[in-house]
């Protein structure tokens, strides 16, 4: 019979064109909707991870009370041996360690006076030791505007930006001015080795990314760090993994009454990161269910047009005899097929859009110049497991659903009154 | 109701002018605090919440416009010189061989980690010149009568908008200081002691300041020697005196 009713779906074009287009319009835009939010999202956890939170984080309790303002007379020390400790313990993360601090970039004139200042926020991370991934991890190469990543100590790469604004080239000298790890004045000069551009107000208002040992020693933080970050060697944050490495992590190093012991966060119990990671994962799954259950308002609707529209054929197949409970049935597995169909056609073409904003994505950097979040300058979709079967839920479940009401008008037809509805 | 308006409004406009005696309490805490010019060399002792430092230096300042700090140890500050001249600073780094610039709200950033800030040590106005002065009443610091003053902003452009100050009633010199911002908040504490007699003045020779918005026990501030009036060469407050 599925044979039969294959066929007559496939040849009479009349009954099966127009809602296998709606049923793959409505799982198209399904599928690519849920790709497209869960690529943003992921997205942005991403960036956050690889710039400020890693998977896991460690700072000294005090830090972490404070960490917005960047005390790093109140940052980690020992961090070699710790971090010796760490590859020990957790074979399958990688440790990095990371300085941040606030500052002034001074622009000298040709007798060392200030031509220029601005303020930034300087990180440093492990840009020259061999085997490093820092820069792949914060795409550092492919933000490069003008010339190069920093080759040796001394060099530091800062926001084109800044060096726009105030003249900067490739080659020119600045000087950071802040405060050390014991409140000292802080000078450092660096040669500027090239600019940087991510795309994200928050990196591109005015940052200097320098190598984690010109950090330690401009700010006497030998062997210090502000935070040491670590990631899944996999490259993908699982929560429940990273729960058990905060909880295993903070028993064995982590003291209460010792505020400079370290203490460790995962990244969704990371201040403000959290938060917002726990209010998209709502709003995401809010905006993916109201989204399938109104696709599935719309795939019902044309399940019940189609049994409306099929009145007159009912009553001819019921005046020729045929039963009703094999009419509603068939109608039902027409619904069925065509749902079929329409979720296949639908989630093959929501992959391949999916997959193109997965490759490509829409560039949104002049948008969202002025946005102070962390959020990726280049929106793109995430191609994950559900994808493939999430389309089938308004696809096939709502319009078999339509099929199977609009087909109890069926039953209510009377075999006497056949021929005068029909006229004939 | 009449009456009632009357003394309302009376109360309200005297309560704007300046309170006479306060006036010549502030006047008198002036001429022992500032002077033509001096010379004084300083420890300050920095209480941070891992460790404390010292840091010695030596001050050159004229009246209220000009000012010259040379730090003279510990080795990783030695040779950073500060200059001040009117509403400038620069500063020297020796290791760079630099000469930055602070301007604008950097001024209110913490000097050396300490609870001072560059425009604590910038503004050294005589404060008859910036507050208007009420007595507020009388209380003992340390065993020693002092009047209570309560200080208002009549200037625009001062750190702190008000102030409460203990003046020592015989000797004329603040013994605690409070200063808050504009909404009421307090934002640093300052209390003074050993006060001692130096060139027919009284003046104090420690001072405790505690920034009230961070941790911490405070920054000792302790003046080792201090001479007032003293011949300081002009040299001294340019910007050529920083790399020498």
């Amino acid at each position: 019979m599925i044979r039969f009713l294959l066929k007559g779906i496939l040849r009479d074009k009349s009954r099966s064109l127009l809602p296998i287009i709606v049923v793959s319009l409505g799982v198209f835009l399904t599928v690519f909707m849920s790709g497209f939010i869960k690529g943003l999202f992921s997205d942005i956890t991403d960036l956050n991870a690889k710039f400020t939170t890693g998977h896991v984080k460690i700072e000294t309790r005090a830090y972490k009370e404070n960490e917005d303002q960047m005390p790093n007379d109140l940052a980690l020390l020992g961090v070699s041996e710790l971090i010796d400790s760490l590859k020990e313990d957790y074979p399958n993360m990688t440790w990095v360690e990371r300085i941040h601090t606030g500052g002034l970039l001074d622009v000298p004139d040709s007798v060392g006076e200030t031509r220029a200042q601005g303020q930034v926020v300087a990180t440093a991370v492990d840009l020259l030791s061999p085997g490093s991934l820092e820069i792949e991890r914060m795409n550092l190469r492919k933000s490069v505007v003008r010339g190069s990543l920093p080759s040796k100590q001394g060099e530091a790469l800062i926001s084109e930006e800044f060096a726009e604004r105030f003249k900067v080239e490739p080659g020119d000298k600045v000087t950071l001015f802040g405060s050390t790890m014991n409140g000292s004045m802080m000078f450092k000069t660096f040669t500027v080795s090239g600019t940087l551009r991510f795309g994200n107000s928050v990196l591109d208002r005015g940052a200097i990314f320098m190598d984690i040992k010109d950090a330690q020693s401009a700010l006497d933080m030998d062997d210090g760090a502000s935070e040491v970050l670590g990631y899944f060697n996999d490259g993908i944050y699982n929560d429940e993994k990273a729960a058990r490495v905060e909880k295993s992590f903070n028993e064995k190093y982590s003291r209460e009454t010792d505020e400079f012991s370290p203490v460790m966060s995962r990244l969704s119990e990371t201040k403000g990161v959290g938060d917002y990671l726990r209010i998209a994962d709502s709003a995401g799954a809010m905006m993916i269910t109201i989204f399938i259950i109104t696709m599935s308002i719309v795939l019902w609707n044309t399940g019940l047009l189609g049994g409306l529209r099929r009145y007159s054929e009912y009553g001819l197949r019921l005046a020729l005899g045929e039963e009703k409970r094999h009419i509603y049935l068939t109608s039902v597995y027409e619904g069925i097929l065509i749902g079929i169909i329409g979720s296949l056609v639908g989630t093959f073409i929501g992959l391949g859009a999916a997959f193109y904003m997965q490759t490509y994505g829409i560039d949104m950097s002049k948008i969202i110049s002025n946005v102070g979040m962390m959020i990726p300058s280049v929106y793109r979709a995430e191609i994950t497991p559900s994808l493939f079967y999430i389309g089938f839920i308004p696809g096939l479940v709502a319009t078999v659903l339509g099929n199977s009401l609009a087909g109890f008008a069926i039953y209510k037809r009377r075999t006497s009154q056949l021929f005068h509805e029909l006229e004939v | 109701m009449k009456t009632i308006c009357i003394v309302l409004l009376s109360v309200s406009m005297f309560r704007g002018l300046n309170d006479p005696k306060a006036d010549a309490i502030l006047d008198r805490v002036d001429k022992n605090m500032s002077s033509e010019n001096r010379v004084f060399e300083s420890e300050m002792i920095i209480h941070g919440r891992r460790a404390s430092r010292s840091i010695t230096s030596i001050t050159y300042s004229e009246g209220v416009k000009q000012s010259f700090t040379e730090y003279l140890s510990p080795a990783r500050e030695q040779g950073t010189k500060m200059l001040k001249l009117e509403n400038q600073l620069w500063i020297y780094s020796p290791s760079t061989d630099r000469i930055i610039q602070i301007s604008g709200h950097l001024l209110r950033q913490s000097v050396m980690g300490s609870d001072l800030s560059y425009e604590d040590m910038m503004d050294d106005r005589k404060l008859t010149d910036m507050y208007s002065a009420a007595v507020a009443g009388e209380e003992a610091i340390d065993g020693r009568k002092a009047y209570v003053l309560q200080l208002t902003a009549k200037v625009e452009n001062v750190a702190y908008y008000s102030q409460k100050l203990w003046v020592d009633e015989e000797r004329y010199v603040p013994l605690k200081q409070e200063m808050y911002a504009k909404s009421g908040q307090l934002l640093k504490q300052l209390t003074l002691s050993d006060v001692r007699q130096v060139g027919g003045r009284w003046f104090p020779m420690k001072l405790l300041y505690k920034d009230m918005l961070k941790e911490g026990s405070g920054t000792e501030f302790i003046i080792t020697s201090v001479k007032f009036d003293q011949n300081i060469p002009d040299y001294i407050f340019t910007k050529a005196a920083l790399r020498k």
